[in-house]
């Protein structure tokens, strides 16, 4: 009895009235078709295919698919406006860019609605984190147009001419700004697919570049599945792949682009170490775990999904965490008190449940928290498996949902050795208040991002990108400028 | 009476030691008159897997080193190499160089080993950032070494190609791997000897002697090492290399011009290329 009062203290005694984002103001059209040299294009093979809203699965609108003839036209297209953007100065190229950022912050609120309910993550990431920092990215690279040189002492920077970008669902805009903004402050152009899923706000940002006044051809925006994207990086007259999703495509594209002379970027799958030491402050910690992991639905390419807790705090941390989790709202996407909304497909869900499955054969032991899912839609409940070693599948493998498998640790080099353990090398946290410790660890741990008491904090001007297998080069900095320039 | 010459015995360089190939195969460089200069090892596949287990040891402990550190032992090859300058223009010539060309790259080595030398505690000033982030947070990133390199060594430039790529990436803190020069193999057993003598760790550099059609696919596919450098422009093994280091996400770089007296190898960027960028957040605010 005493119990259960303990766990109910924390889930509210009343419920959260709705607070529902309005949707009035949102403009989708039925039908979407290609964005090539400046004009909304028909995809030669006229075949369409319907874009859901995953927390419903009902259909939205009708998306143009583009073959291997549309691409080809589009990088046309793109090869044509390459010596007239490259050789613009950098100033003005700059300009257009700033107007870039500028257009998306005036439609700021309408993006976020439109990403949540085409990707179905909550309106409060949308509204305050995907938006705004895809609008950042803009102005920040935007500010590098024409300070080139600076980056580069001692080198001329060169564009290298046309680029294909592919990026994922998970951060639709934010990915597309990712790839777009640094291929144009260097002068490329460029060829970009979204994501089969999520090609909404990719559309509204053709719009937007549209609006811009961008000079014809210079980003042309495709949209279609992986048979796309092959076409895009099997195309001859692509300089450069930029890609982020998941390793093993990661994987096909380096290979396919073997022996040519297209260089690449990939950005790809992790595995997260996110380590609790018992000098932590834990319930920041706690708060950090949640982040970590349920921030997105989990889907986040540098999600903290294996916590290492060291054992003498391992049953406080864990209470805690199953506490926390009591109180996390798992609904929908456009309720600005929704924590956690829909998984982004069908497909997607399947995978997650399979990996949950996989766990349970593997005898680890499961703890979800105890909410409503909706009936119709992508839904998944918080996940924690306990009682898991390294050798489980469950802890090596990518699972881009909220699951998080948590280990125990006894000593620095014991989980150092843990946590490098993974082909993965994107991400990883560190949670102690110790300064020596954390510096140590975060020498220690083979990852492109770590965060010391904190954790899947994104900014414009902080370098992203992985070691080993998360793949190569970096987006956002200074840095984020090297894969797209070569040098005379 | 004139004396018999002691003729060297060239061998493998692997984890500090100078063993035979395991395989017990050679090949023969001769001179341009046709006579035998020497039997090299002609290494095998099992000589690399050895030498990239000594290479992955030594990894992290050099990394540790301390950059004035690594710049003095790089500053020591190069004292090194100057005292037997001699010997190494004559394997050059040997090789078939001319006395002028051959004086040139001993010359230019010896320059680029000081050059990369002073980089050692100085390219991390030139890389690395402070990010001003939007949040309460103190970000930066850094420079950390890839790991393990297998490298493929220029043909022509077979002791300056050599050091211009095994400089900078060992004052980056790697360890490598090379195949030296199938053609013109000796300078890069000579500088092994050098290396051995100059306060270098062991396994930190390690070089075999033997056939590029043998070796590249295993350079390029071994799941333990991290990078592949390859200097040359043959488009088929190109295309192998890409191939096969995407199995395990391997960083690929390709020199194909491989005019190493060239400046423009002269710089901080090829060291960039051998490491990998680290960005750590944390918050300011209390």
């Amino acid at each position: 009895m005493q119990k259960k009062e303990d766990k109910n203290i924390f889930k509210a005694s009343w419920k959260y009235s709705e607070a529902k984002e309005s949707t009035d103001h949102i403009q989708i059209q039925k039908k979407y078709e290609l964005y090539i040299d400046g004009k909304y294009t028909k995809p030669i093979k006229n075949q369409y295919f319907d874009t859901v809203n995953p927390s419903n699965n009902k259909k939205i609108a009708s998306i143009a698919e583009a073959t291997a003839e549309d691409v080809d036209v589009a990088v046309k297209a793109a090869r044509k406006a390459f010596n007239g953007w490259s050789s613009l100065p950098g100033k003005e190229r700059g300009k257009y860019i700033f107007r870039i950022a500028r257009l998306i912050q005036e439609r700021a609120r309408e993006f976020a609605v439109i990403e949540s309910l085409n990707g179905g993550k909550p309106i409060r990431e949308s509204r305050d984190i995907d938006i705004p920092l895809a609008a950042n990215h803009f102005f920040y690279y935007a500010g590098w147009a024409d300070k080139l040189e600076y980056a580069f002492p001692n080198r001329k920077p060169k564009p290298l001419g046309v680029v294909g970008q592919i990026i994922p669902w998970n951060f639709p805009l934010l990915m597309a700004a990712w790839k777009l903004a640094p291929a144009l402050a260097t002068g490329n152009t460029i060829v970009l697919k979204p994501a089969e899923t999520t090609p909404l706000t990719a559309l509204k940002l053709a719009e937007i570049i549209h609006d811009s006044g961008l000079p014809k051809g210079v980003v042309n925006i495709l949209t279609g599945a992986g048979e796309t994207g092959a076409c895009i990086v099997n195309h001859s007259d692509v300089d450069k792949i930029a890609f982020t999703g998941s390793t093993a495509v990661g994987k096909f594209i380096s290979k396919a682009i073997a022996g040519t002379k297209k260089k690449a970027t990939l950005e790809l799958g992790g595995k997260g170490a996110n380590i609790i030491f018992e000098d932590a402050a834990i319930d920041q910690a706690v708060e950090g775990i949640v982040n970590a992991i349920f921030f997105n639905q989990g889907h986040v390419c540098c999600a903290g999904s294996r916590l290492f807790v060291q054992e003498s705090v391992a049953d406080l941390v864990i209470k805690k965490l199953k506490n926390r989790m009591a109180t996390l709202i798992v609904g929908d996407p456009l309720d600005k008190n929704t924590d956690i909304g829909a998984i982004n497909s069908k497909k997607q869900l399947s995978t997650i449940e399979n990996y949950i499955k996989i766990g349970l054969n593997e005898g680890c032991e499961i703890y979800q928290s105890e909410c409503n899912l909706p009936k119709e839609g992508n839904w998944c409940a918080p996940t924690l498996f306990l009682n898991v070693s390294q050798s489980h599948r469950i802890v090596q493998e990518e699972i881009f949902g909220p699951v998080l498998t948590v280990q125990t640790f006894r000593t620095i080099s014991e989980v150092i050795e843990k946590a490098n353990n993974t082909p993965y090398g994107l991400s990883a946290g560190v949670w102690t208040q110790n300064g020596a410790k954390i510096f140590h660890l975060t020498q220690k741990l083979e990852a492109g991002v770590i965060w010391a008491n904190t954790f899947n904090k994104f900014d414009a001007a902080s370098p992203f990108g992985g070691y080993k297998e998360s793949g190569y080069g970096r987006e956002g900095g200074m840095q984020g400028l090297n894969p797209y320039i070569k040098f005379e | 009476m004139s004396r018999l010459d002691i003729n060297k015995t060239y061998k493998l360089y692997i984890g500090g030691k100078f063993p035979r190939t395991e395989s017990g195969r050679y090949y023969t460089v001769k001179n341009s008159k046709g006579n035998l200069v020497a039997n090299m090892c002609l290494a095998s596949r099992k000589d690399f897997r050895n030498a990239v287990v000594s290479a992955r040891k030594a990894q992290v402990a050099w990394a540790n080193t301390s950059a004035l550190n690594k710049g003095q032992i790089l500053y020591r090859i190069a004292e090194m190499l100057e005292g037997r300058k001699e010997q190494f223009i004559n394997e050059l010539i040997l090789q078939g160089e001319s006395a002028k060309s051959a004086k040139l790259e001993v010359n230019t080595s010896i320059d680029r080993l000081v050059y990369f030398a002073g980089w050692s505690d100085k390219y991390q000033q030139f890389f690395s950032t402070v990010n001003t982030v939007s949040s309460l947070h103190f970000n930066f990133s850094n420079l950390e070494p890839v790991g393990v390199i297998s490298i493929l060594a220029s043909e022509n430039f077979s002791l300056l190609g050599l050091i211009s790529l095994i400089a900078p990436a060992i004052v980056g803190g790697n360890t490598v791997i090379v195949l030296a020069s199938e053609s013109k193999p000796l300078s890069a057993i000579s500088l092994a000897e050098v290396i051995n003598s100059s306060d270098v760790p062991s396994g930190v550099v390690n070089i075999l002697t033997g056939k590029k059609s043998e070796l590249f696919s295993q350079m390029a596919s071994h799941l333990d090492v991290n990078s592949i450098i390859y200097c040359g422009n043959d488009e088929n093994i190109i295309k192998s290399i890409g191939e096969l280091a995407s199995e395990n996400i391997k960083r690929t770089v390709f020199y194909e011009k491989n005019d190493w007296n060239n400046e423009f190898y002269e710089s901080p960027y090829l060291i960039e290329k051998t490491q990998e960028l680290k960005t750590t957040w944390h918050p300011t605010g209390i």
